[in-house]
Protein backbone atom coordinates (compact mmCIF):
# COMPACT_ATOMS: atom_id res chain seq x y z
CA UNK A 1 0.00 0.00 0.00
CA UNK A 2 1.13 3.59 -0.81
CA UNK A 3 0.97 5.91 1.84
CA UNK A 4 0.77 8.51 0.06
CA UNK A 5 -1.83 8.02 -3.51
CA UNK A 6 -2.15 10.88 -5.71
CA UNK A 7 -4.77 10.31 -8.69
CA UNK A 8 -7.42 12.25 -11.05
CA UNK A 9 -10.73 12.11 -9.65
CA UNK A 10 -14.31 11.06 -10.33
CA UNK A 11 -16.83 13.08 -7.92
CA UNK A 12 -20.66 11.45 -7.02
CA UNK A 13 -23.21 12.42 -4.73
CA UNK A 14 -24.86 10.96 -1.39
CA UNK A 15 -25.88 7.71 -1.08
CA UNK A 16 -24.40 5.59 -3.78
CA UNK A 17 -25.47 2.61 -3.17
CA UNK A 18 -24.48 -1.20 -3.85
CA UNK A 19 -26.81 -1.81 -7.09
CA UNK A 20 -25.58 0.63 -8.78
CA UNK A 21 -21.71 0.13 -8.08
CA UNK A 22 -22.41 -3.38 -9.23
CA UNK A 23 -26.11 -4.25 -10.07
CA UNK A 24 -26.80 -8.17 -8.95
CA UNK A 25 -26.69 -9.38 -12.29
CA UNK A 26 -23.29 -9.37 -12.54
CA UNK A 27 -22.45 -10.87 -9.17
CA UNK A 28 -22.73 -14.79 -10.46
CA UNK A 29 -19.03 -15.71 -11.33
CA UNK A 30 -15.45 -15.16 -9.13
CA UNK A 31 -14.14 -13.48 -12.92
CA UNK A 32 -12.90 -10.03 -11.40
CA UNK A 33 -12.75 -8.50 -15.18
CA UNK A 34 -16.56 -8.79 -14.83
CA UNK A 35 -16.86 -6.96 -11.68
CA UNK A 36 -14.71 -4.32 -13.49
CA UNK A 37 -15.98 -4.19 -16.41
CA UNK A 38 -19.67 -3.21 -15.00
CA UNK A 39 -17.99 -1.11 -11.98
CA UNK A 40 -20.67 2.42 -11.34
CA UNK A 41 -22.96 1.13 -14.44
CA UNK A 42 -25.91 1.98 -12.51
CA UNK A 43 -25.36 5.87 -12.34
CA UNK A 44 -22.17 5.98 -15.65
CA UNK A 45 -22.34 3.32 -18.03
CA UNK A 46 -19.34 4.30 -19.52
CA UNK A 47 -17.22 4.48 -16.27
CA UNK A 48 -15.33 1.78 -17.00
CA UNK A 49 -14.28 2.44 -19.95
CA UNK A 50 -13.21 6.01 -19.15
CA UNK A 51 -11.89 5.35 -15.54
CA UNK A 52 -7.85 5.10 -15.57
CA UNK A 53 -5.37 3.08 -13.25
CA UNK A 54 -4.65 5.05 -10.27
CA UNK A 55 -7.94 7.20 -10.62
CA UNK A 56 -9.37 8.15 -6.80
CA UNK A 57 -13.32 8.00 -6.35
CA UNK A 58 -14.97 11.11 -4.32
CA UNK A 59 -18.44 10.75 -3.22
CA UNK A 60 -20.39 12.52 -0.09
CA UNK A 61 -22.72 10.43 2.35
CA UNK A 62 -23.09 6.92 2.79
CA UNK A 63 -20.95 5.95 -0.44
CA UNK A 64 -21.27 1.79 -0.51
CA UNK A 65 -24.85 1.53 1.19
CA UNK A 66 -27.14 -1.25 0.57
CA UNK A 67 -25.67 -5.03 0.20
CA UNK A 68 -23.01 -6.85 2.15
CA UNK A 69 -22.05 -7.50 -1.62
CA UNK A 70 -17.90 -7.56 -1.86
CA UNK A 71 -17.95 -7.65 -5.55
CA UNK A 72 -19.03 -3.82 -5.08
CA UNK A 73 -15.62 -3.32 -3.39
CA UNK A 74 -13.66 -5.57 -6.02
CA UNK A 75 -15.32 -3.84 -9.10
CA UNK A 76 -13.88 -0.60 -7.87
CA UNK A 77 -10.28 -2.25 -6.71
CA UNK A 78 -10.04 -4.01 -10.47
CA UNK A 79 -11.60 -1.36 -12.73
CA UNK A 80 -8.21 0.66 -11.17
CA UNK A 81 -9.25 3.18 -8.56
CA UNK A 82 -6.56 3.22 -6.22
CA UNK A 83 -8.65 4.71 -3.42
CA UNK A 84 -11.95 6.38 -2.50
CA UNK A 85 -12.84 9.57 -0.07
CA UNK A 86 -16.27 10.01 1.24
CA UNK A 87 -17.80 12.18 3.88
CA UNK A 88 -18.99 8.62 5.35
CA UNK A 89 -19.20 5.30 4.05
CA UNK A 90 -22.13 1.83 4.36
CA UNK A 91 -20.56 -0.15 7.37
CA UNK A 92 -20.06 -3.11 5.54
CA UNK A 93 -18.72 -1.42 2.26
CA UNK A 94 -15.89 0.00 4.65
CA UNK A 95 -15.01 -3.20 6.05
CA UNK A 96 -15.19 -4.54 2.80
CA UNK A 97 -13.03 -2.06 0.69
CA UNK A 98 -10.27 -2.84 3.69
CA UNK A 99 -10.68 -6.91 3.07
CA UNK A 100 -9.84 -6.58 -0.42
CA UNK A 101 -7.04 -4.05 0.04
CA UNK A 102 -9.25 -0.85 -1.43
CA UNK A 103 -7.82 2.16 0.47
CA UNK A 104 -10.04 4.44 1.86
CA UNK A 105 -10.42 7.43 4.09
CA UNK A 106 -13.54 9.49 5.29
CA UNK A 107 -13.19 12.87 4.57
CA UNK A 108 -15.58 15.95 3.71
CA UNK A 109 -13.70 16.82 0.76
CA UNK A 110 -14.89 19.47 -2.19
CA UNK A 111 -13.42 19.15 -5.71
CA UNK A 112 -14.41 18.63 -9.03
CA UNK A 113 -14.14 15.76 -11.64
CA UNK A 114 -10.84 15.55 -12.98
CA UNK A 115 -9.22 17.31 -10.12
CA UNK A 116 -6.18 15.80 -8.80
CA UNK A 117 -5.95 14.92 -5.15
CA UNK A 118 -3.73 13.54 -2.73
CA UNK A 119 -5.20 11.59 0.06
CA UNK A 120 -2.48 10.77 3.03
CA UNK A 121 -3.42 7.63 4.60
CA UNK A 122 -1.30 7.34 7.54
CA UNK A 123 -1.70 10.67 8.35
CA UNK A 124 -5.42 11.12 7.54
CA UNK A 125 -5.11 14.13 5.16
CA UNK A 126 -6.37 15.02 2.03
CA UNK A 127 -5.16 17.73 -0.33
CA UNK A 128 -6.91 19.25 -3.77
CA UNK A 129 -6.57 22.72 -5.29
CA UNK A 130 -4.03 23.52 -2.85
CA UNK A 131 -6.12 22.95 0.51
CA UNK A 132 -5.91 20.42 3.05
CA UNK A 133 -8.88 18.43 4.49
CA UNK A 134 -8.48 17.04 7.90
CA UNK A 135 -10.36 12.97 7.32
CA UNK A 136 -10.82 10.44 9.90
CA UNK A 137 -7.34 8.35 9.97
CA UNK A 138 -7.99 4.37 9.95
CA UNK A 139 -6.76 2.51 13.37
CA UNK A 140 -3.46 1.56 12.81
CA UNK A 141 -4.70 -2.71 12.81
CA UNK A 142 -6.67 -1.40 9.95
CA UNK A 143 -3.81 0.19 8.02
CA UNK A 144 -2.21 -2.98 9.17
CA UNK A 145 -4.43 -4.62 7.01
CA UNK A 146 -4.06 -2.42 3.63
CA UNK A 147 -0.56 -2.71 4.21
CA UNK A 148 -0.92 -6.52 3.60
CA UNK A 149 -3.11 -5.92 0.73
CA UNK A 150 -5.80 -7.47 2.56
CA UNK A 151 -7.46 -9.39 4.92
CA UNK A 152 -6.50 -12.49 3.34
CA UNK A 153 -2.75 -11.94 3.24
CA UNK A 154 -2.92 -10.41 6.28
CA UNK A 155 -4.73 -13.96 7.68
CA UNK A 156 -1.96 -15.78 5.69
CA UNK A 157 0.70 -14.23 7.35
CA UNK A 158 -0.45 -14.75 10.78
CA UNK A 159 -0.98 -18.42 9.90
CA UNK A 160 2.56 -18.63 8.29
CA UNK A 161 3.91 -17.09 11.92
CA UNK A 162 2.10 -19.42 14.13
CA UNK B 1 -24.46 1.26 32.46
CA UNK B 2 -24.84 -0.93 29.27
CA UNK B 3 -26.91 -0.79 26.46
CA UNK B 4 -28.13 -4.13 24.62
CA UNK B 5 -25.14 -3.71 22.26
CA UNK B 6 -22.43 -3.17 24.66
CA UNK B 7 -24.07 -5.60 26.53
CA UNK B 8 -23.43 -8.47 24.15
CA UNK B 9 -20.23 -7.36 23.18
CA UNK B 10 -19.13 -6.99 26.72
CA UNK B 11 -20.25 -11.20 26.65
CA UNK B 12 -19.01 -11.92 23.25
CA UNK B 13 -15.39 -10.20 24.27
CA UNK B 14 -14.66 -11.72 27.51
CA UNK B 15 -14.76 -7.81 28.47
CA UNK B 16 -16.29 -5.01 29.36
CA UNK B 17 -16.69 -2.68 26.78
CA UNK B 18 -18.63 0.27 26.12
CA UNK B 19 -19.08 2.20 22.77
CA UNK B 20 -16.96 3.29 20.20
CA UNK B 21 -14.55 0.70 22.15
CA UNK B 22 -12.69 -1.62 19.34
CA UNK B 23 -13.08 -5.38 20.36
CA UNK B 24 -12.44 -9.10 19.45
CA UNK B 25 -15.58 -10.43 19.42
CA UNK B 26 -16.60 -14.72 19.89
CA UNK B 27 -19.43 -15.46 17.32
CA UNK B 28 -22.20 -17.45 18.15
CA UNK B 29 -23.32 -18.27 14.95
CA UNK B 30 -22.18 -17.56 11.02
CA UNK B 31 -24.22 -17.58 8.29
CA UNK B 32 -23.24 -17.21 4.45
CA UNK B 33 -25.91 -17.52 1.46
CA UNK B 34 -25.54 -19.40 -2.11
CA UNK B 35 -25.08 -15.60 -3.00
CA UNK B 36 -21.78 -14.25 -0.44
CA UNK B 37 -20.46 -17.65 0.08
CA UNK B 38 -19.02 -18.19 -3.26
CA UNK B 39 -16.12 -15.35 -2.60
CA UNK B 40 -16.26 -16.23 1.02
CA UNK B 41 -15.31 -19.95 0.48
CA UNK B 42 -13.14 -19.02 -2.02
CA UNK B 43 -11.35 -16.48 0.32
CA UNK B 44 -11.92 -18.92 3.09
CA UNK B 45 -9.27 -21.36 0.76
CA UNK B 46 -6.60 -19.05 -0.16
CA UNK B 47 -6.58 -18.47 3.40
CA UNK B 48 -4.96 -22.09 3.50
CA UNK B 49 -7.11 -23.05 7.08
CA UNK B 50 -7.44 -26.35 6.80
CA UNK B 51 -10.58 -26.71 8.50
CA UNK B 52 -13.05 -24.22 9.40
CA UNK B 53 -13.34 -23.10 13.55
CA UNK B 54 -16.83 -25.02 14.65
CA UNK B 55 -18.97 -26.47 12.13
CA UNK B 56 -21.88 -26.74 14.19
CA UNK B 57 -21.97 -22.88 14.42
CA UNK B 58 -22.14 -21.96 10.58
CA UNK B 59 -25.42 -22.20 8.87
CA UNK B 60 -25.76 -22.16 4.91
CA UNK B 61 -29.31 -21.55 3.18
CA UNK B 62 -29.66 -21.34 -0.32
CA UNK B 63 -31.77 -18.75 -1.25
CA UNK B 64 -30.80 -15.58 -3.24
CA UNK B 65 -30.37 -17.58 -7.00
CA UNK B 66 -32.08 -20.92 -6.55
CA UNK B 67 -32.57 -22.94 -7.88
CA UNK B 68 -29.95 -22.51 -10.27
CA UNK B 69 -30.44 -20.46 -13.16
CA UNK B 70 -27.67 -21.31 -15.67
CA UNK B 71 -24.68 -23.13 -16.14
CA UNK B 72 -22.30 -20.89 -14.18
CA UNK B 73 -24.57 -20.15 -11.32
CA UNK B 74 -25.48 -24.49 -11.21
CA UNK B 75 -21.58 -24.84 -11.57
CA UNK B 76 -20.73 -22.24 -8.66
CA UNK B 77 -23.65 -23.45 -6.03
CA UNK B 78 -21.94 -27.20 -6.79
CA UNK B 79 -18.85 -26.15 -5.30
CA UNK B 80 -20.01 -24.73 -2.51
CA UNK B 81 -22.43 -27.85 -1.97
CA UNK B 82 -18.75 -30.03 -2.35
CA UNK B 83 -17.25 -27.75 0.57
CA UNK B 84 -20.12 -27.91 2.89
CA UNK B 85 -19.85 -31.42 2.58
CA UNK B 86 -15.91 -31.21 3.03
CA UNK B 87 -15.92 -29.27 5.85
CA UNK B 88 -18.68 -31.11 7.43
CA UNK B 89 -21.00 -27.51 8.09
CA UNK B 90 -24.17 -29.13 9.57
CA UNK B 91 -26.83 -26.57 9.11
CA UNK B 92 -27.30 -26.74 5.40
CA UNK B 93 -30.22 -25.67 3.97
CA UNK B 94 -30.65 -26.44 0.05
CA UNK B 95 -32.50 -24.96 -2.83
CA UNK B 96 -36.69 -24.50 -1.22
CA UNK B 97 -35.56 -24.09 2.33
CA UNK B 98 -36.10 -20.70 2.08
CA UNK B 99 -34.93 -17.11 2.64
CA UNK B 100 -31.81 -17.19 5.03
CA UNK B 101 -33.12 -14.28 7.62
CA UNK B 102 -36.37 -16.88 7.29
CA UNK B 103 -35.11 -19.82 7.93
CA UNK B 104 -32.16 -19.07 10.94
CA UNK B 105 -35.51 -18.22 12.85
CA UNK B 106 -37.56 -20.64 12.17
CA UNK B 107 -34.62 -23.04 13.00
CA UNK B 108 -33.79 -21.65 16.36
CA UNK B 109 -30.85 -19.50 15.75
CA UNK B 110 -31.63 -16.62 16.10
CA UNK B 111 -31.82 -15.88 19.67
CA UNK B 112 -31.38 -13.38 22.40
CA UNK B 113 -28.43 -11.94 23.78
CA UNK B 114 -26.24 -13.96 21.08
CA UNK B 115 -23.88 -12.35 18.38
CA UNK B 116 -25.55 -13.45 14.93
CA UNK B 117 -23.06 -12.39 11.59
CA UNK B 118 -24.08 -12.66 8.56
CA UNK B 119 -22.91 -12.53 4.90
CA UNK B 120 -25.45 -10.75 3.92
CA UNK B 121 -26.73 -7.02 4.62
CA UNK B 122 -30.44 -7.97 5.97
CA UNK B 123 -28.98 -9.96 9.00
CA UNK B 124 -29.94 -7.31 10.92
CA UNK B 125 -33.32 -9.29 11.27
CA UNK B 126 -32.30 -11.22 13.78
CA UNK B 127 -32.65 -8.22 16.23
CA UNK B 128 -36.30 -9.32 16.43
CA UNK B 129 -34.99 -11.87 18.90
CA UNK B 130 -33.08 -9.39 21.14
CA UNK B 131 -30.07 -10.93 19.35
CA UNK B 132 -27.36 -8.84 17.86
CA UNK B 133 -27.69 -9.42 14.47
CA UNK B 134 -25.27 -7.86 11.84
CA UNK B 135 -24.06 -8.07 8.21
CA UNK B 136 -20.65 -8.37 6.99
CA UNK B 137 -18.82 -8.98 3.31
CA UNK B 138 -17.41 -12.52 1.77
CA UNK B 139 -13.89 -11.83 3.50
CA UNK B 140 -15.18 -10.54 6.88
CA UNK B 141 -17.36 -14.34 6.67
CA UNK B 142 -13.81 -16.35 5.74
CA UNK B 143 -12.20 -14.87 8.90
CA UNK B 144 -15.09 -16.34 10.73
CA UNK B 145 -15.07 -19.58 8.96
CA UNK B 146 -11.07 -19.56 10.13
CA UNK B 147 -11.25 -18.05 13.74
CA UNK B 148 -14.65 -17.59 14.99
CA UNK B 149 -14.12 -13.82 15.61
CA UNK B 150 -14.14 -10.85 14.03
CA UNK B 151 -13.25 -7.20 14.98
CA UNK B 152 -15.55 -4.85 15.97
CA UNK B 153 -16.40 -1.29 16.92
CA UNK B 154 -18.74 -1.30 19.53
CA UNK B 155 -21.70 0.97 18.31
CA UNK B 156 -23.35 3.35 20.00
CA UNK B 157 -27.07 3.24 20.33
CA UNK B 158 -30.24 5.43 18.94
CA UNK B 159 -33.62 4.55 21.23
CA UNK B 160 -36.63 4.63 19.15
CA UNK B 161 -39.94 4.46 21.03
CA UNK B 162 -42.89 4.30 19.32
CA UNK B 163 -46.55 5.25 20.73
CA UNK B 164 -49.96 3.47 20.17
CA UNK B 165 -51.28 0.79 18.38
CA UNK B 166 -51.53 0.59 14.93
CA UNK B 167 -54.67 0.91 12.95
CA UNK B 168 -56.37 -1.95 10.75
CA UNK B 169 -54.75 -2.23 7.59
CA UNK B 170 -51.50 -0.58 9.28
CA UNK B 171 -49.03 -2.71 9.29
CA UNK B 172 -45.12 -3.09 10.53
CA UNK B 173 -43.59 -2.22 7.14
CA UNK B 174 -45.55 0.74 7.62
CA UNK B 175 -44.04 1.81 10.32
CA UNK B 176 -40.60 0.83 9.44
CA UNK B 177 -40.91 3.16 5.91
CA UNK B 178 -42.07 5.87 8.36
CA UNK B 179 -39.27 5.50 10.56
CA UNK B 180 -36.72 5.46 7.35
CA UNK B 181 -38.41 7.92 6.14
CA UNK B 182 -37.50 10.20 9.33
CA UNK B 183 -34.26 9.29 10.14
CA UNK B 184 -32.85 8.92 6.73
CA UNK B 185 -30.92 6.22 4.72
CA UNK B 186 -27.50 7.28 6.73
CA UNK B 187 -29.26 8.76 9.78
CA UNK B 188 -27.99 5.49 11.82
CA UNK B 189 -24.70 4.75 9.97
CA UNK B 190 -22.59 2.66 12.09
CA UNK B 191 -24.57 2.87 14.98
CA UNK B 192 -27.47 0.22 16.42
CA UNK B 193 -30.93 1.17 17.37
CA UNK B 194 -33.16 -0.08 20.16
CA UNK B 195 -36.75 -0.21 19.27
CA UNK B 196 -39.49 0.63 22.65
CA UNK B 197 -43.43 1.23 23.04
CA UNK B 198 -46.48 0.52 22.74
CA UNK B 199 -46.47 -0.28 19.28
CA UNK B 200 -43.36 -2.76 19.10
CA UNK B 201 -44.83 -4.56 22.53
CA UNK B 202 -47.82 -5.50 20.56
CA UNK B 203 -46.40 -6.37 16.88
CA UNK B 204 -46.07 -10.26 16.42
CA UNK B 205 -42.65 -11.97 16.04
CA UNK B 206 -43.39 -11.53 11.95
CA UNK B 207 -43.52 -7.80 12.42
CA UNK B 208 -40.76 -7.35 14.65
CA UNK B 209 -38.64 -9.21 11.99
CA UNK B 210 -40.00 -6.28 9.10
CA UNK B 211 -39.03 -3.89 11.71
CA UNK B 212 -35.26 -4.82 12.43
CA UNK B 213 -34.83 -6.22 8.63
CA UNK B 214 -34.96 -2.46 7.53
CA UNK B 215 -32.73 -1.16 9.84
CA UNK B 216 -29.98 -1.29 7.48
CA UNK B 217 -31.45 0.99 5.14
CA UNK B 218 -30.55 4.06 7.73
CA UNK B 219 -27.43 2.46 7.90
CA UNK B 220 -27.43 0.88 10.94
CA UNK B 221 -25.25 -2.12 12.54
CA UNK B 222 -28.26 -3.83 14.17
CA UNK B 223 -31.73 -2.88 15.47
CA UNK B 224 -33.00 -4.63 18.73
CA UNK B 225 -36.66 -5.12 20.06
CA UNK B 226 -35.57 -6.41 23.38
CA UNK B 227 -36.86 -10.00 23.81
CA UNK B 228 -40.23 -10.77 25.64
CA UNK B 229 -43.30 -13.33 25.98
CA UNK B 230 -43.72 -12.75 22.08
CA UNK B 231 -40.32 -13.76 21.57
CA UNK B 232 -40.63 -16.85 24.40
CA UNK B 233 -43.34 -18.22 23.06
CA UNK B 234 -42.15 -18.56 19.40
CA UNK B 235 -38.73 -19.88 20.25
CA UNK B 236 -40.40 -22.39 22.53
CA UNK B 237 -39.58 -25.49 20.84
CA UNK B 238 -37.65 -24.15 18.53
CA UNK B 239 -34.81 -23.00 20.22
CA UNK B 240 -31.37 -24.62 19.00
CA UNK B 241 -29.66 -24.08 22.02
CA UNK B 242 -29.84 -22.34 25.87
CA UNK B 243 -29.73 -18.75 25.68
CA UNK B 244 -29.57 -15.08 28.20
CA UNK B 245 -31.88 -12.67 27.24
CA UNK B 246 -30.25 -9.25 27.88
CA UNK B 247 -31.61 -5.84 28.37
CA UNK B 248 -30.44 -2.20 28.55
CA UNK B 249 -29.59 -0.84 31.75
CA UNK B 250 -32.02 1.72 32.64
CA UNK B 251 -28.93 4.70 33.02
CA UNK B 252 -27.70 3.32 29.51
CA UNK B 253 -26.21 6.01 27.39
CA UNK B 254 -27.94 6.63 24.10
CA UNK B 255 -26.80 8.92 21.09
CA UNK B 256 -30.26 9.61 19.86
CA UNK B 257 -33.99 9.50 21.39
CA UNK B 258 -36.39 9.31 19.01
CA UNK B 259 -40.05 9.44 19.85
CA UNK B 260 -43.16 8.62 17.52
CA UNK B 261 -46.94 8.55 17.53
CA UNK B 262 -47.58 5.52 15.09
CA UNK B 263 -51.60 5.65 16.40
CA UNK B 264 -52.27 7.74 13.51
CA UNK B 265 -50.02 6.60 11.06
CA UNK B 266 -51.46 5.80 7.64
CA UNK B 267 -49.99 3.28 4.92
CA UNK B 268 -47.00 4.34 3.87
CA UNK B 269 -44.85 4.12 0.15
CA UNK B 270 -40.96 4.83 -0.62
CA UNK B 271 -41.08 6.54 -4.07
CA UNK B 272 -37.85 5.34 -5.94
CA UNK B 273 -35.02 5.10 -6.13
CA UNK B 274 -34.37 5.55 -2.60
CA UNK B 275 -35.61 4.15 0.59
CA UNK B 276 -36.04 7.38 2.47
CA UNK B 277 -38.29 8.78 -0.04
CA UNK B 278 -41.22 7.76 2.26
CA UNK B 279 -45.29 9.61 1.86
CA UNK B 280 -48.43 8.38 2.71
CA UNK B 281 -50.15 6.23 -0.06
CA UNK B 282 -52.35 9.46 -0.58
CA UNK B 283 -49.60 11.95 -1.41
CA UNK B 284 -48.74 9.15 -4.28
CA UNK B 285 -50.08 10.92 -7.46
CA UNK B 286 -51.87 7.91 -9.67
CA UNK B 287 -49.15 5.84 -10.79
CA UNK B 288 -49.84 2.79 -12.91
CA UNK B 289 -48.42 -0.54 -11.60
CA UNK B 290 -46.82 -3.12 -14.22
CA UNK B 291 -45.86 -5.72 -11.67
CA UNK B 292 -46.34 -6.36 -7.40
CA UNK B 293 -44.40 -8.48 -5.62
CA UNK B 294 -45.60 -9.67 -2.18
CA UNK B 295 -42.82 -11.70 -0.50
CA UNK B 296 -38.89 -11.34 0.33
CA UNK B 297 -37.12 -11.49 4.05
CA UNK B 298 -39.31 -8.06 4.99
CA UNK B 299 -42.15 -9.55 4.17
CA UNK B 300 -42.38 -13.34 3.09
CA UNK B 301 -43.95 -14.81 6.01
CA UNK B 302 -47.41 -16.08 6.89
CA UNK B 303 -48.99 -13.03 8.02
CA UNK B 304 -47.78 -11.09 5.04
CA UNK B 305 -49.83 -13.81 2.71
CA UNK B 306 -52.83 -14.20 5.14
CA UNK B 307 -52.99 -10.40 5.61
CA UNK B 308 -52.70 -10.00 1.01
CA UNK B 309 -55.48 -12.85 0.71
CA UNK B 310 -57.20 -10.80 3.24
CA UNK B 311 -57.45 -8.30 0.84
CA UNK B 312 -57.48 -10.27 -2.49
CA UNK B 313 -60.25 -12.70 -1.57
CA UNK B 314 -63.04 -12.48 -4.11
CA UNK B 315 -61.25 -10.02 -6.04
CA UNK B 316 -58.54 -10.33 -9.40
CA UNK B 317 -55.70 -9.00 -9.86
CA UNK B 318 -55.46 -6.32 -12.91
CA UNK B 319 -51.56 -7.25 -13.52
CA UNK B 320 -49.38 -9.47 -12.97
CA UNK B 321 -48.70 -10.20 -8.86
CA UNK B 322 -46.18 -12.27 -8.07
CA UNK B 323 -46.19 -13.59 -4.11
CA UNK B 324 -43.19 -15.56 -2.98
CA UNK B 325 -43.43 -17.41 0.40
CA UNK B 326 -40.25 -16.57 2.46
CA UNK B 327 -39.84 -20.42 3.48
CA UNK B 328 -40.97 -24.05 3.05
CA UNK B 329 -42.78 -23.98 6.39
CA UNK B 330 -44.46 -20.78 5.52
CA UNK B 331 -45.55 -21.88 2.33
CA UNK B 332 -46.93 -25.05 3.79
CA UNK B 333 -48.95 -23.45 6.48
CA UNK B 334 -50.13 -20.95 3.67
CA UNK B 335 -51.39 -24.08 1.68
CA UNK B 336 -52.66 -25.50 4.24
CA UNK B 337 -54.71 -22.52 6.00
CA UNK B 338 -56.14 -22.18 2.37
CA UNK B 339 -54.27 -18.73 1.78
CA UNK B 340 -52.61 -19.68 -1.28
CA UNK B 341 -55.78 -21.03 -2.56
CA UNK B 342 -57.44 -17.70 -2.30
CA UNK B 343 -54.39 -15.92 -3.80
CA UNK B 344 -54.63 -18.32 -6.68
CA UNK B 345 -57.93 -17.63 -7.10
CA UNK B 346 -57.63 -13.69 -7.06
CA UNK B 347 -54.76 -14.50 -10.37
CA UNK B 348 -51.84 -14.24 -8.09
CA UNK B 349 -48.35 -16.75 -9.01
CA UNK B 350 -47.12 -18.34 -6.42
CA UNK B 351 -42.78 -18.68 -6.58
CA UNK B 352 -41.30 -21.03 -4.63
CA UNK B 353 -39.30 -19.96 -1.30
CA UNK B 354 -36.29 -17.83 -1.79
CA UNK B 355 -34.95 -13.84 -1.80
CA UNK B 356 -36.89 -14.37 -5.93
CA UNK B 357 -36.62 -11.21 -8.07
CA UNK B 358 -36.26 -8.36 -5.16
CA UNK B 359 -32.45 -8.32 -6.51
CA UNK B 360 -32.99 -8.51 -9.88
CA UNK B 361 -31.68 -12.09 -10.78
CA UNK B 362 -34.70 -13.88 -12.22
CA UNK B 363 -38.34 -14.54 -10.96
CA UNK B 364 -39.67 -11.45 -12.22
CA UNK B 365 -37.41 -8.97 -13.47
CA UNK B 366 -38.43 -6.11 -14.73
CA UNK B 367 -38.24 -3.82 -18.11
CA UNK B 368 -37.16 -0.31 -18.67
CA UNK B 369 -39.46 1.91 -17.73
CA UNK B 370 -41.71 -0.28 -15.95
CA UNK B 371 -43.40 0.37 -12.34
CA UNK B 372 -43.18 -2.59 -9.36
CA UNK B 373 -44.51 -2.28 -6.02
CA UNK B 374 -42.74 -4.48 -3.60
CA UNK B 375 -42.68 -5.64 -0.27
CA UNK B 376 -39.37 -6.05 -0.51
CA UNK B 377 -36.64 -3.19 1.71
CA UNK B 378 -35.31 -1.78 -0.84
CA UNK B 379 -35.57 0.31 -4.55
CA UNK B 380 -32.29 1.42 -5.51
CA UNK B 381 -31.94 2.21 -8.91
CA UNK B 382 -31.88 -0.55 -11.43
CA UNK B 383 -31.94 -3.14 -7.98
CA UNK B 384 -35.08 -5.51 -9.93
CA UNK B 385 -33.81 -4.49 -13.44
CA UNK B 386 -32.52 -1.53 -15.07
CA UNK B 387 -34.67 1.50 -15.90
CA UNK B 388 -37.20 0.22 -13.90
CA UNK B 389 -39.18 1.75 -11.01
CA UNK B 390 -40.08 0.26 -7.63
CA UNK B 391 -42.36 1.58 -4.89
CA UNK B 392 -41.88 -0.04 -1.54
CA UNK B 393 -45.17 -0.98 0.30
CA UNK B 394 -46.76 -3.09 3.09
CA UNK B 395 -48.54 -6.60 1.51
CA UNK B 396 -51.70 -4.72 2.18
CA UNK B 397 -50.82 -1.71 -0.23
CA UNK B 398 -49.15 -4.38 -2.66
CA UNK B 399 -52.13 -6.42 -2.76
CA UNK B 400 -54.94 -3.58 -3.39
CA UNK B 401 -52.57 -2.30 -6.06
CA UNK B 402 -53.02 -5.47 -7.88
CA UNK B 403 -56.34 -5.40 -8.06
CA UNK B 404 -56.94 -1.45 -9.32
CA UNK B 405 -53.54 -1.52 -11.16
CA UNK B 406 -52.83 1.94 -9.53
CA UNK B 407 -51.32 2.45 -6.28
CA UNK B 408 -53.79 1.94 -3.90
CA UNK B 409 -54.87 2.60 -0.26
CA UNK B 410 -55.47 -0.84 0.83
CA UNK B 411 -58.16 0.86 3.11
CA UNK B 412 -60.34 1.42 -0.05
CA UNK B 413 -61.12 -1.84 -0.93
Amino acid sequence: MKKIIKGRTWVFGDDIDTDVIIPGKYLRTTDMQVFADHAMEGIDPDFSKKVRPGDIVVGGNNFGCGSSREQAALALKYAGVACVVAKSFGRIFFRNAINVGLPLMEADVKCDEGDEIEVDLENGKVTVNEKEYTGNKLPDFLLGILSSGGLVPYRKTIQENK
Amino acid sequence: MGTISEKIFSRASGKDVKADDFTMAKIDYAMAHDGTSILAVRAFKAMEVNSVWDPSRIIIPFDHLVPANNESTATLQFNIRKWVLEQGIEHFYDVGSGICHQVLPEQGFALPGKLIVGADSHSCTYGAFGAFGTGVGATDMAEIFATGELWFKVPQTIKVTSHGSLNNMITAKDLVLHIVGKVGADGATYKAMEFYGQTISELSISGRMTLCNMAIEMGAKAGIVPADKITFDYLQDRAAEEYEPVYADEDANYIKDFQINASDLEPQVALPHQVDNVVSVSEVPKTKVDQVFIGTCTNGRLEDLELAAKVLKNEKVAVRTIIIPASREVMKEALVNGTLATLLEAGATIGMPGCGPCLGGHMGVIAPGEVCVSTSNRNFRGRMGTGGYIYLASPATAAASAITGYITDPREI
